[in-house]
């Protein structure tokens, strides 16, 4: 407990910084920033209203306070485009994505961790040929054009999947509300209908992301479970007559994860921009088309609200990883 | 000797690297009796490390088992299929390693380690292992077992880890214990203890030991026999008094005057000249100390084999020393 | 001369000792041996040749205008006449995507350079005086580390202005910490070896030392770490581009192209997607094969 609370301390410098900048972005605009908030059709007088509510004529670091202090309100601004303020749109959008991501790094994890794994224990096999292969070219795949891909082969040419127009169909409905997340209302609500539509509609974009991710955690899987399979206390397992799975299992595997949860960090840095590029080709309704379609049109904060949102989850899932990390290797528990 | 433990017959080992192959052992040939302690001695890359893992069928990817046989009681390992072996190791032949906190698991604690070894060789059922685990923490001489078990490596001194270790090998009590190197890294006075508490789980129940080593002092201060190898070749054998008063071979008189004693002096010292042969050069000497040997006759390019020439002594040469007439 | 008995002779270590030996006397010769053993980095050498060839001459050998449009012959499929097809606008994509080359590729290369000076000389100036420099700098990249990385470049290159220039800045921002990290690092390494107390004794003052001892020392690993990113930053301009910052239409640049076949591609149209996007992926192919070929002549212990 007292670990998840300094942790936490600990972060609180980082979520300053990134207040911070958030902030200062919004304020290098160049020209006028008024006028970008108040958006291109407005009037002098709402451009000039603007510039008090925002505060624009005092000084810089009163500005700042008052931008922190509408942040603890929990206050993001209005969107221009949707006339909606950012904070509802963005809680509103955030459960798609957040299905969207978690989807794919299920999907990531299922199948890169196995696939790093079987590649290490049989070295120069076909698994471990198709790893190398994957993971040297998933890094250079461009996510939006490996989207794109599986959209021709998946919906056009073979019609597997339903076109990439969002969440659900015309003609379904969404579940009732309880967690936001399509799957799992619809099987709360024991309606396969829905949650059928709701799949089929899902699986593309989830597979697109997740092959961005498999990548960097096929590699790192097997490279870590190699260092581990060749160490000493490997040989000592099996010069005492360990069962072969016991020794992969829970003596390689385990050991071998440590290195896979600390570059979780990294993959999740990637998947969440990721996400917005994968948002757009499907027309997925997240936070990150929200944003998008924000920044086309020059309302600028809904991007701003996006920015420090991202960050903010950025900031918390480390903070994850890293408590995970403690959960699980006794050695970084020592020494709090 | 009476039907021995373990009989070594003609083992031969070659790694295949891409640089070519190296003939790591060659016929090499020794036996240990039910409650001996063997030391296998011999400079760095000797292939004293390379016999027992051959043995164990520990041996890497690259290594190949060439020849030879490794009769445990009954059973040939080296003929034994990678089932059969899962189930002899550990439970009829065991091993202990050099760098005991790294040879353990790092994140799983060391009551666990032995509990999974007893379960896996029927000395405990899931209800009583952590007790058993914690009786053969006890029984190894660690103090307060109960809180220890829950222990990782880590937190533990390398004496203690080593300690652990033998509870995990002697946990199934084998008939035969391999310990690689078991003293190196360690202070003189854990050393002492580390190797008494050896000696006293094998007299316990009978087991033999095969204690590995370059220390030629702790050999003869271990051990009841000794067996020298060199470059692969086991080169003299024989009960550990005989050994040091009357070496045979060259190259064990080298190493008996290269082994400091507290009586002697630093400056009566003397190496052993030259340096192991390259094993994988296509043509290597019969006899591997040849190139080194001051005692070399030309009839040392045949093939030498190990010959008795007293009493439990046998020696791989053509001009032994001490020789009668 | 001992062969180890308790690890197997490690059969690089001679092959590798005989190669850095030569590479002292002849490091030309050493390349081509590492580019030998190694068909795979070749292939990456001689596509990086083509894809720069391409940047430099392509317009100039480019079949059509690539801003030219004509209606008449729009969407059609790849023929004769025409070998990437041509787009909605009856623009030939392949005279496009050869064009787009130099564009994709500079701002890749302008961003590298970029963030290799700035973040090499922080690392630099980290490593080598410490203290609050140090701090500094560790703040800074601690706080861009802090956001997912494409996300501070969108917010970047809104906050700025959508240009080209931006996007080049966005790019070498997100890439700052990695570079202040590596230089830092192999400075401190540097620094502990003791040729720089050494030259500090004999009289050299830090700018000094800092220029002709520890940077020339700290390139090869920076100029590995360069070709890397080479490849993320075509994929971070292009991922901009798709999105609408930065680059825009009418000009030519491989993640607009995708992102204008985007439309099409479900209506059956490939290839006004396919063809810009497949020359992407193969340029960071390319470049990341490049990456990991150069750490091998570089430094053969980090092979991955």
């Amino acid at each position: 407990m007292r670990a998840v609370l300094s942790r936490l301390a600990g972060a609180l410098p980082t979520l300053c910084g990134v207040v911070l900048v958030t902030f200062l972005l919004t304020r290098v605009l160049p020209g006028d920033t008024a006028t970008y908030f108040a958006g291109p059709t407005a009037s002098a007088e709402s451009i000039a209203q603007i510039r008090t509510a925002l505060g624009l004529d005092l000084p810089l670091p009163e500005q700042f306070w008052r931008y922190v202090v509408a942040l603890s309100h929990g206050d993001l601004g209005m969107s221009l485009t949707t006339g909606q303020p950012v904070r509802t749109e963005l809680i509103t959008r955030l459960p798609a994505s957040a299905e969207l991501t978690l989807c794919a790094l299920l999907l990531a994890i299922g199948i890169a961790v196995p696939l790093g794994v079987l590649a290490a224990v049989r070295q120069g096999s076909l698994i471990d040929h198709v790893c190398r292969v994957v993971t040297t070219a998933g890094v250079s795949l461009p996510v939006f054009f490996t989207g794109l891909l599986l959209v021709y082969v998946f919906y056009f040419l073979l019609g597997w999947f339903p076109a990439p127009l969002g969440r659900l169909d015309a003609f379904a409905t969404a579940p009732a509300h309880v967690t936001g997340f399509y799957l799992i209302d619809a099987l709360l609500a024991h309606d396969m209908e829905t949650f059928r539509a709701a799949f089929a509609q899902i699986v593309l974009p989830a597979v697109t992301l997740a092959l961005f991710a498999l990548a960097p955690i096929a590699r790192i899987t097997r490279a870590s479970m190699l260092a581990v399979l060749g160490s000493e206390f490997i040989r000592t397992a099996r010069a005492s007559g360990l069962s072969g799975p016991t020794v992969i299992l829970t003596y390689a595997l385990r050991n071998a994860l440590l290195p896979v949860v600390t570059v979780l960090g990294m993959v999740f840095s990637f998947l969440l921009g990721a996400n917005v590029l994968v948002e757009k080709v499907f027309a997925w309704p997240g936070i990150g088309s929200f944003a998008v379609e924000a920044l086309i049109a020059s309302d600028f904060a809904p991007v701003q609200g996006f920015v420090l949102t991202m960050a903010v989850l950025y900031v918390l899932l480390n903070l994850g990883i890293d408590l995970l990390n403690r959960a699980i290797d006794p050695r970084a528990r020592r020494g709090t | 000797m009476s039907e021995p433990v373990l009989a070594v017959e003609d083992l031969s080992v070659a790694f295949h690297t891409r640089a070519g192959v190296v003939r790591a052992l060659d016929r090499v040939g020794f036996a240990v009796a039910a409650g001996e302690t063997m030391a296998l001695v011999g400079e760095s890359g000797s292939g004293k490390s390379v016999t027992a893992y051959a043995i164990m069928g520990l041996l890497e990817a690259a290594g190949r088992i060439t020849g030879g046989r490794a009769v445990l009681r009954d059973t040939d390992l080296l003929a034994a299929s990678a089932w059969e072996l899962a189930r002899i190791r550990g439970r009829r032949i065991a091993m202990i390693f050099q760098n005991p906190r790294a040879a353990l698991n790092p994140i799983r604690a060391v009551g666990r380690q032995i509990a999974d070894v007893l379960l896996r060789h029927g000395g405990a059922t899931r209800f009583n292992a952590k007790n058993k685990a914690i009786e053969a923490l006890r029984a190894v001489g660690i103090p307060d077992p109960a809180r220890r078990a829950k222990a990782y490596p880590f937190e533990l001194s390398g004496g203690m880890c080593q300690r652990v270790m033998i509870a995990i090998a002697v946990a199934a009590r084998p008939e035969l214990l391999i310990a690689d190197e078991p003293t190196t890294g360690l202070d003189v006075t854990t050393q002492a203890v580390v190797m008494d508490l050896i000696k006293a789980m094998a007299s316990q129940t009978g087991m033999a030991t095969i204690l590995i080593t370059h220390d030629l002092a702790l050999a003869a201060e271990r051990a009841d026999r000794i067996a020298v190898m060199h470059a692969g070749h086991m080169v003299e054998a024989a009960e550990t008094a005989h050994l040091l008063a009357r070496p045979m071979h060259p190259y064990t008189a080298r190493l008996i005057a290269a082994t400091p004693t507290a009586a002697g002096s630093l400056d009566a010292l003397q190496s052993v000249p030259g340096g192991l042969p390259d094993l994988r050069a296509a043509t290597i000497p019969h006899c591997r100390y040849s190139a080194r040997c001051e005692r070399r006759l030309a009839a040392c390019d045949q093939v030498v084999a190990m010959r008795d020439q007293g009493p439990g002594h046998s020696v791989a040469c053509w001009n032994p020393l001490g020789l009668a007439a | 001369m001992s062969a180890s008995e308790t690890t197997p002779v490690d059969v690089a270590a001679p092959a590798v000792a005989r190669a850095t030996a030569s590479a002292r006397a002849n490091s030309f010769a050493h390349i081509r041996y590492v580019l030998g053993e190694n068909p795979v980095t070749l292939f990456a050498a001689l596509l990086f040749a083509a894809y720069a060839l391409m940047a430099l001459f392509g317009p100039l050998f480019a079949p059509y205008d690539p801003l030219a449009s004509d209606t008449v012959r729009a969407l059609r499929p790849p023929d004769w006449h025409h070998w990437f097809g041509t787009d909605q606008l009856g623009r030939d994509i392949l005279s496009r995507v050869i064009v787009a080359t130099r564009i994709d590729l500079g701002i890749a290369l302008a961003s590298v350079a970029l963030v290799f000076a700035a973040g090499g000389l922080a690392g630099l100036a980290a490593g080598f005086f410490g203290g609050w420099v140090d701090a500094v700098i560790g703040r800074i990249a601690d706080t861009i580390m802090a956001f997912p990385l494409f996300v501070l470049a969108m917010g970047i290159v809104a906050a700025l202005g959508n240009t080209i220039p931006n996007i080049v800045l966005a790019t070498a921002i997100i890439n700052f910490p990695l570079y202040a990290r590596v230089a830092r690092a192999e400075t401190l390494t540097r620094r502990e070896a003791g040729f720089v107390d050494a030259a500090r004794l004999s009289g050299h003052r830090d700018g000094a030392l800092l220029l002709l001892q520890v940077l020339p020392n700290i390139m090869p690993i920076m100029v590995v770490q360069m070709s890397l990113t080479m490849g993320y930053a075509i994929l971070n301009a292009a991922g901009l581009s798709f999105i609408g910052l930065g680059v825009r239409p009418p000009t030519a640049e491989w993640g607009i192209m995708v992102a204008e076949g985007a439309s099409f591609i479900v209506s059956g149209e490939w290839w006004i997607a396919l063809f810009p996007g497949a020359t992407l992926m193969l340029a960071v192919f390319c470049f990341n094969l490049l990456g990991d070929g150069l750490r091998d002549i570089v430094d053969p212990r980090r092979r991955t």
